[in-house]
């Protein structure tokens, strides 16, 4: 009789897979990785490393003594204060208690502080307040804070802001104007950035984290590619975490260029390079979830891209494993079977520097 | 689910010495190895030891540089923050800061 494997979909359904299925999955990701970002697969022994991960017997992992990695987050302590439905548990204590229990009870090695309302352009109008709630925090806090926000560019175009939609342009065929509508998009969420990193550098912040960059594709990558570079060359002190919005640049714009390298259509192993060389200090891969395939489809083609981006890096590489990312299932409470197997084969496999 | 990474994979944060690894990976861009072993020919231990709360929690307190139990009277948030940047030979922006403002 052949063995059953206990593992998940991506959308996190319990299922019971043969050894044979689970290797052939893993298998089949990995080549799909392999195709779509043109890297090497998994080699057999990775299969095999892969598929004792995945097959074992105990409902949590972790990785051996002496591989243990960095973790950072966007948004691991906010989510005991914070009451959204895609997972804060809404507790009523402040951030910065949020962050000593995170520091103290969790043991995390970094922690992060950020607003409800996580994009930029909303940020801009309290980041005085968001400076001193930082402030206080960073004074009895000794892990390094961050201070999160993900730039959002889409926030910047009718009906929530001033420049015409992109998206409608496109239906009518206006091309053109469409780009032109992203140019003007991004010179706006590049002031806004520029300013919070300012009041931010003002009060001895010790790092910013950019969560989901490109998300509105590569206009917007482009515009916070300068912003790091700008931040800088005015502040070369202050580390900076780039976490991108997926595993591909939508080409949104087209014709977005950063450094003379078009941004469309870059896959981590090349995002890494452009994020080096706008200077940031931390690169964070996102891999996209298929919800239809299973777990060890997801997680096998996950690896072979985070691996490949470790490879091709120069700074430290942390991808994202929160929900619906780097193999962890779709699902509001993420499967701890899961999760922690994702986090020992990012860091054993993937050879990454952190998560 | 961010605890359960930080217990699959993560350094120990303050029970150990994850904090100063991730400095170094802050302050100077080292990958993870590299940073590793910087901070532990640092505290003059192993390796695999910077994930070992007998050893570290001992190290921490001797160099009062922050601890995960509340002990009165030892380093706490800024004033281990600056003893770990002398420690480690690093720039922080917030020590600086309060450096800055106690005229240091």
């Amino acid at each position: 009789m052949t063995k059953e494997i206990l593992t998940r979909m991506g959308d996190g359904e319990r299922v019971s897979m043969s050894a044979d299925d689970v290797r052939a999955d893993i298998i089949a990701g990995s080549e799909e990785a392999a195709t779509k970002g043109d890297i090497p697969p998994l080699s057999s022994d990775e299969i095999d490393e892969l598929f004792d991960i995945i097959a074992d017997e105990n409902r949590i992992v972790s990785v051996k003594p002496g591989n243990e990695v960095i973790m950072t987050d966007d948004g691991g302590a906010m989510l005991m204060v914070m009451d959204q439905a895609d997972g804060g548990v809404g507790l009523s204590m402040g951030r910065a208690q949020a962050v000593y229990a995170y520091e103290r009870i969790c043991c995390a090695d970094t922690a992060h502080i950020g607003h409800m309302d996580y994009s930029i352009k909303p940020l801009k109008a309290i980041i005085t307040l968001e400076a001193n709630e930082y402030y206080n925090a960073s004074l009895m806090s000794t892990i390094p804070l961050f201070y999160g926000s993900q730039p959002n560019m889409g926030l910047y175009y009718t009906p929530d802001g001033p420049v015409p939609n992109p998206a409608e342009l496109f239906q009518v065929g206006d091309v053109k104007g469409a780009q032109d509508a992203q140019d003007e998009a991004g010179k706006y969420l590049k002031e806004d950035i520029l300013h919070v990193a300012k009041q931010l550098s003002e009060v001895g912040c010790e790092g910013i984290n950019f969560d989901t960059a490109g998300s509105s594709g590569d206009a917007e990558l482009r515009v916070v590619l300068e912003c790091v570079e700008e931040m800088k060359r005015r502040n070369p002190g202050m580390p900076i975490i780039m976490g991108m919005a997926g595993e591909f640049v939508l080409g949104m714009h087209g014709a977005a260029e950063y450094k003379g390298k078009k941004l469309a259509g870059l896959y981590p192993h090349e995002q890494v390079g452009v994020v080096e060389s706008a200077g940031a200090d931390v690169f964070g891969p996102a891999i996209n979830v298929n919800c239809s395939e299973s777990f060890p489809w997801n997680l096998a083609r996950a690896v072979v891209f985070v691996k490949a981006a470790s490879e091709a890096a120069n700074i430290p590489v942390h991808p994202n494993v929160g929900m619906g990312v780097c193999g962890v299932p779709m699902f509001e409470l993420t499967p701890v079977d899961c999760v922690t197997r994702v986090s020992k084969a990012m860091v054993e496999i993937g050879k990454a520097d952190g998560l | 689910m961010a605890t359960a990474h930080v217990m699959a994979s993560g350094i120990g944060g303050m029970r150990t010495a994850g904090d100063l690894v991730s400095w170094m990976q802050m302050a100077r861009k080292m990958r993870i190895n590299e940073a590793k072993q910087y901070v532990a020919d640092k505290l003059g231990i192993a390796v695999i030891d910077l994930a070992n709360e007998e050893i570290m929690r001992e190290i921490r307190e001797d160099l009062d540089i922050g601890l995960i139990t509340a002990m009165a009277g030892t380093a706490k948030g800024i004033a281990a923050k600056k003893r770990i940047a002398e420690l480690l030979e690093i720039t922080i922006p917030s020590v600086e800061m309060f450096k800055d403002k106690m005229n240091l």
